[in-house]
């Protein structure tokens, strides 16, 4: 049985009564007993939470600190293509949209990893547009075992697989997937999903189940905050996050928390979070999912990432390009959106230590194991 | 009501038939405690014998009968002990027991998870003993046992819940009923393990030990019930108050 069984049985309007008429009690009730308790979650995310970010953040960082002792992991994604055999009307990479389109080829991913290398950076995310016949299995089948020449730890952002595809590559070395569902509403998910593949919310929706029979490591799950109401989204993503746990007891999970962007021919976010909404939902995951890792992105302006470091962050990437080739010849046509902290990983590096944060660049070696 | 392998039970005290002075005792603290689910000792049953006296009174009691494995020392042993069972008593619920050591009794991780394995494939509705131990629970999950039992403490120590901040994961993790089972020596403490979130407990020692079994079976039944309504209801607390001295949020000017 996948995750989409259990979901259906979800009452998502009921679910978001709930977040909306929490009280000061019941926030401080899940104060108490945060970790792994559902209940907690819904109050943590609630509205009536505000008055308690101060306390949520202290007890978040202590948490974090726990956990993860000062350590801060850098990745860096690599953009294999911007190719895309879909439609969502919040992405430059749609397919109706005219830019030019284009998929590393091997000495041009080469020349990527060269560069990514000379950075420090030992964990790369490959990402790609979803081009099945293009960019798929196949060119994967290709690119993991290059790339795993270089770094110790490779993740994959690309279209949905079948799970012996995630085992093939496996094989070849790959260790994580991140797969975002975007929105756990289906309503909002068919609007601004119009065409191709990505269309099927239950097939989005079923592929960590997948990931996970494959043996992959890691799973980054995720929803694109601004598409619908950010509270209810969060807390369907835990209940995604509870399920996926308690079934595939030994791989890893983590998050990631994007706030929509403007880019080339989207759209603008329809349910805005504030910068203390996007405080009050990573201290929420951490109280309620200890070691629960969160990546956080250069989509955030330097000030705030700044601020953000010390609070429940524990991935982040730094000086991205969000474009094929974009290491070795940056120019932002090609872009899936724009970035707001331009700053280089070697800038990062200082701010991490100034904060008192030790830069990992490496913490995993599969072929040991 | 608790659901084990399809069978509904109403109360979540389940309790032993061991270490009573007499047989009436015994049967009388049974029906004080509400227990529905009694675990007898494979090795206690005598086969030349018809057992009557033991057998019929708790069959007219309507409870139900958990054989266990107890005196086995390999995975062999016990699978050989719950084909036994099977048919003497005809019943495929089986605690899995398996504790090579007869100094404390301590549960064999290995061999248990190895004989959970086949009586699963052959059918048993298996409820294991072990220690608390999340991963290994996990596992015994996996293979198909239909409930977990992690121990307290040692058995028949009464020393209660020493073993509480992995009976913690254990229940927070677990897709199959968890007993606590062994170690709990006093209401207070089966009442603690029910406030934490476990969906029953087995009580034997504490009960049969006491200077008036029955009263102190009484006293479990609503040790539990307690505990039980405590956790439904949610336990309340007070919030610590974080110290102020660095704000972490200022810069958000909430
Ligand atoms: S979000 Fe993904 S699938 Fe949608 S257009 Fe962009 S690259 Fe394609």
């Amino acid at each position: 049985m996948s995750f989409v069984e259990q979901f259906k049985r979800l009452d998502l309007d009921d679910l978001s009564m709930r977040i909306y008429s929490c009280t000061s009690i019941d926030v401080e009730r899940a104060l108490q007993r945060p970790q792994g308790n559902i209940e907690s979650l819904i109050a943590l995310l609630s509205p009536a939470a505000k008055p308690y970010l101060e306390i949520m953040a202290q007890a978040s960082y202590k948490l974090t600190r726990q956990r993860f002792g000062a350590n801060l992991g850098l990745f860096l994604p690599l953009y294999l293509s911007n190719l895309c055999a879909n439609e969502c009307d919040y992405c430059g990479f749609s397919m109706s949209n005219k830019l030019k389109r284009k998929t590393l080829s091997e000495p041009e991913l080469l020349a990527e990893i060269n560069i990514i290398k000379q950075r420090g950076f030992d964990s790369i995310l490959l990402v790609s547009g979803e081009h099945e016949t293009k960019v798929g299995i196949e060119y994967f089948k290709k690119v993991i075992p290059i790339v795993k020449q270089h770094f110790s730890y490779v993740a994959l952002e690309v279209q949905p697989l079948e799970e012996q595809e995630y085992n093939t590559l496996v094989g070849l070395g790959l260790d994580a997937v991140m797969v975002y569902q975007e929105t756990y509403r289906p309503h909002t998910y068919a609007k601004h999903h119009t065409r191709g593949k990505k269309k099927d919310f239950n097939y989005r929706l079923s592929t960590p189940d997948r990931v996970a029979a494959a043996g992959v490591d890691k799973i980054g799950l995720g929803v694109l905050l601004g598409l619908d109401d950010w509270r209810v989204d969060a807390l369907l993503m835990g209940h995604h996050l509870a399920y996926l746990e308690k079934r595939y007891w030994r791989t890893r999970y983590s998050i990631s928390l994007p706030r929509l962007r403007p880019c080339t021919g989207g759209v603008t976010p329809k349910v805005e979070l504030t910068d203390d909404g996007l405080v009050q939902m990573i201290c929420a995951f951490r109280l309620y999912n200890p070691q629960l890792e969160i990546s956080l992105s250069t989509r955030e302006t330097p000030g705030f990432r700044n601020n953000l470091l010390p609070l429940g962050v524990t991935n982040i990437s730094a000086g991205s390009s969000t474009q094929p080739g974009g290491y070795q010849n940056p120019n932002t046509e090609l872009d899936q959106f724009e970035i707001s902290d331009e700053r280089s990983a070697d800038e990062m590096v200082i701010q991490m230590q100034k904060s008192g944060l030790n830069p990992v660049w490496k913490d995993w070696e599969s072929n040991w194991f | 009501m608790l659901t084990i392998a399809g069978h509904q039970f109403e109360s979540r005290l389940f309790t032993g038939t061991g270490k009573f002075s007499h047989s009436k005792t015994m049967l009388a603290a049974i029906e004080a405690s509400q227990s529905q689910l009694v675990t007898l000792a494979m090795k206690r049953i005598d086969h030349n014998k018809d057992n009557d006296d033991l057998l019929s009174p708790l069959q007219a009691m309507g409870v139900k009968l958990l054989p266990n494995t107890a005196g086995a020392r390999t995975a062999k042993e016990a699978i050989f002990a719950a084909e036994l069972a099977n048919e003497m008593l005809g019943t495929k619920w089986i605690k899995l027991e398996i504790h090579p050591d007869p100094k404390y009794l301590m549960p064999d991780a290995i061999e248990t998870l190895k004989a959970a394995e086949v009586l699963c494939a052959r059918g048993f509705t298996v409820l294991p003993y072990v220690h608390a131990d999340p991963v290994l629970c996990y596992r015994l999950e996996e293979v198909g046992c239909a409930a977990v039992m992690p121990l307290g403490s040692p058995i028949g120590s009464n020393q209660g819940l020493a073993t509480e901040p992995f009976l913690e994961i254990i229940i927070e993790q677990a897709n199959v009923p968890v007993i606590v089972d062994a170690g709990i020596g006093a209401p207070s403490q089966a009442c603690k393990a029910m406030e934490m979130g476990a969906d029953a407990v087995l009580v034997n020692t504490a009960i049969a030990s006491s200077a008036a079994p029955i009263i102190m079976a009484e006293c479990f039944n609503t040790a539990v019930i307690s505990g039980r309504n405590a956790y439904l209801a949610g336990l309340g607390g007070v919030v610590k108050q974080a110290q102020h001295t660095s704000p972490l949020t200022q810069f958000l000017n909430v």
